[in-house]
């Protein structure tokens, strides 16, 4: 933990490798990991989502940004129907995740949560111990039989989630022990236990300090060699740090998405320029 | 604490010339110039801190008082002595203790699950249409008066379970479990612990129903997101969460039906005996404070009677210290430093 990283070398944009820009593929081509097609969602009333279409291509990171209000959140929690927790809210549309519809009647919303992993604005640990949190979802889902096993994924995914070096010695002391920063790498552990395809986080960074959050973007980028990453974020700077593909979100409806070098240096859409450039928002 | 921010709360503006002194002295100055009024409702807030421990120290004092001859006079002995004879003055208060613990007992037991199967069921499932009536209905239940509930206890509770619960039980397993044994009276301990059910579970569920609607959203949504079911969330998540709440709220339940008196004295059939089955007659504490008071033929049962108060005086505080040392031991338990 040194405390130089203010003025970290700037991660080069992901997708700006070796490949020329213009060969490069947009979401569409690659591979694709979730799909919305015209999708749309009310909280009672009001609606929040304008029939969205977008794909979301598989082991990228792909931003939501967008003001507040805009219906990013709303859009990321539909992917794992955690919205269907508010009474009163209902959608039209898909979604759909590897080709299977998330809303058809028969899906099993546990058995797709269980793929999904999520990672909250707030961190929310249990009020249990370190290990215990990390080992929640294997519990729950029943991926370890034996106790060297759930021993074993429970230091991969907290080395996964960099923070094994910092909590090794004290695993069974409660998780509220931890600082902000540490508890929100403590929650991207025990998303990442569960063995998740997808791992959605909602503002993961927007409560912590720039070193912490520095730490966040870090593991995020590490992370997407294994993982689907959707990310929401009020911070363009780090969408831009960390994501290959962005998603402009404005008033409900998708404006421009596309690769994040080009979304931030050539928008197509006015808007997208605006908020960009900090005109509004 | 009151004082304190009073302290702070004191206008700032003071003699020319204050800015040569330092800090503390200046502050020191503030707290003695401060108003007239300010000194008056400085006392007034005092006042009304201690009015509550000086009025408890009181009533124990007025017990104890009253209680010395007795105390005097059967000493220990009176805890665990059975005859309650006020012809002859041999006084024990057992049977008395026991009624009370044995049937506020009865009534958590029945209470408890009841109670936090319902505030779960309004919180966690029921519909805002649903929930809403409910939960209304369930506080009605608070405010109807003791002597109704005792009436209603009368004509349909002990009919009801003398009839479809005590003989049955009774008959079917009267031969094996002691409990169970012996005539179904109808008035008796399972009655009074019923009637103390029905009349603690509003309160143990208005505040069990405020604990568990405490549990932030954040911890149901992420043990949701790891693929949880809604009974694993509501067993292994939102109690756990809830448990210190919880246990305060089956203490408040328990402390109210230590101290119930009117509907209670009127089902448990007043026996001064520790009974042998649950369907034996009965006797509480505050039972026989309100049956024989008035009537209390000498000295010695007056005090007596003063030493069943003093006894159930203490028992409501010891219960009280219980539960917060309950409390407080499970905040600072294994998983959770809250």
């Amino acid at each position: 933990m040194d405390a130089q990283p203010l003025q970290r070398p700037r991660t080069p944009i992901p997708t700006a490798a070796p490949v020329p820009p213009a060969q490069q593929p947009g979401p569409a081509a690659l591979p694709t990991a979730i799909e919305a097609r015209d999708f749309s969602f009310w909280y009672g009333a009001n609606q929040a989502l304008n029939g969205i279409s977008l794909v979301i291509p598989d082991r990228r990171v792909t931003a939501f940004i967008g003001p507040s209000g805009c219906g990013k959140s709303t859009f990321l929690r539909s992917i794992n129907r955690m919205n269907e927790l508010i009474p009163g809210t209902r959608h039209q549309g898909d979604v759909t995740l590897r080709g299977e519809s998330v809303y058809r009647g028969e899906v099993d919303v546990v058995g797709l949560r269980r793929r999904i992993g999520m990672v909250f604005q707030k961190s929310n640990p249990f009020p249990k111990s370190i290990y215990d949190n990390v080992a929640y979802g294997p519990r729950v889902n029943g991926l370890a039989r034996k106790r060297a096993d759930l021993d074993e994924l429970v230091e991969t995914s907290l080395r996964s989630a960099a923070l094994w070096d910092e909590v090794s010695d004290r695993l069974h002391t409660s998780a509220l022990g931890l600082s902000g920063g540490q508890q929100q790498r403590l929650c991207i552990a025990r998303a990442l236990a569960a063995q998740p395809d997808v791992l959605l986080m909602d503002e993961p960074a927007s409560a912590l300090d720039p070193i912490a959050t520095q730490k966040i973007e870090e593991l995020i980028y590490g992370l997407k060699q294994q993982y689907t990453i959707v990310i929401v974020t009020h911070n363009m700077q780090q969408a831009a740090r960390v994501s290959d593909f962005t998603a402009f979100f404005y008033m409900g409806s998708l404006v421009e998405m596309g690769r994040t070098d080009l979304l931030f240096t050539t928008p197509k859409e006015d808007r997208t320029e605006a908020y960009i450039t900090g005109r509004f928002g | 604490m009151t004082a304190v921010g009073e302290r702070d709360a004191a206008p700032a503006a003071g003699p020319p010339g204050e800015e040569a002194k330092p800090a503390a002295v200046r502050a020191a100055m503030r707290w003695h110039q401060s108003s007239r009024s300010d000194r008056a409702w400085r006392r007034l807030l005092v006042g009304f801190g201690l009015t509550i421990p000086v009025l408890l120290v009181g009533i124990a004092a007025l017990l104890a008082h009253g209680a010395w001859p007795a105390l005097k006079k059967f000493g220990g002995g009176f805890l665990t002595g059975s005859q309650w004879d006020p012809v002859s003055d041999a006084f024990g208060g057992w049977p008395f203790v026991f009624g009370t613990l044995a049937s506020s007992l009865i009534a958590v037991l029945i209470a408890v699950p009841l109670s936090i199967g319902l505030a779960l069921f309004l919180t966690e499932l029921a519909p805002r249409w649903l929930a809403a009536p409910i939960g209304f209905a369930t506080e009605l239940l608070a405010a109807i008066p003791s002597v109704v509930y005792g009436l209603w206890g009368i004509f349909v509770l002990v009919p009801f379970l003398r009839d479809w619960v005590e003989t049955p039980l009774s008959d079917r397993l009267g031969g094996h479990l002691g409990i169970f044994e012996g005539p179904a009276y109808g008035p008796g301990l399972l009655s009074g612990g019923v009637i103390l059910a029905i009349m603690i579970v509003p309160f143990v569920s208005a505040v069990s129903r405020e604990v568990i609607s405490a549990v932030p959203r954040a911890q149901r949504e992420a043990a949701l997101a790891l693929g949880a079911t809604r009974w694993e969330t509501t067993w292994q998540i939102v109690l756990p969460f809830a448990r210190a709440g919880l246990i305060g709220a089956v203490m408040l339940g328990l402390g109210r039906a230590i101290g119930e008196t009117m509907a209670v004295t009127m089902v448990i059939g007043n026996t001064p005996q520790v009974p042998h089955s649950l369907f034996g007659p009965a006797y509480t504490m505050a039972s026989v404070l309100a049956n024989e008071f008035a009537e209390a033929s000498g000295d010695v049962h007056r005090s007596a009677l003063m030493l069943v108060a003093l006894l159930l005086l203490g028992i409501t505080l010891v219960i009280n210290a219980c539960a917060r040392a309950l409390v407080w031991h499970v905040n600072r338990g294994p998983g959770g430093s809250r």
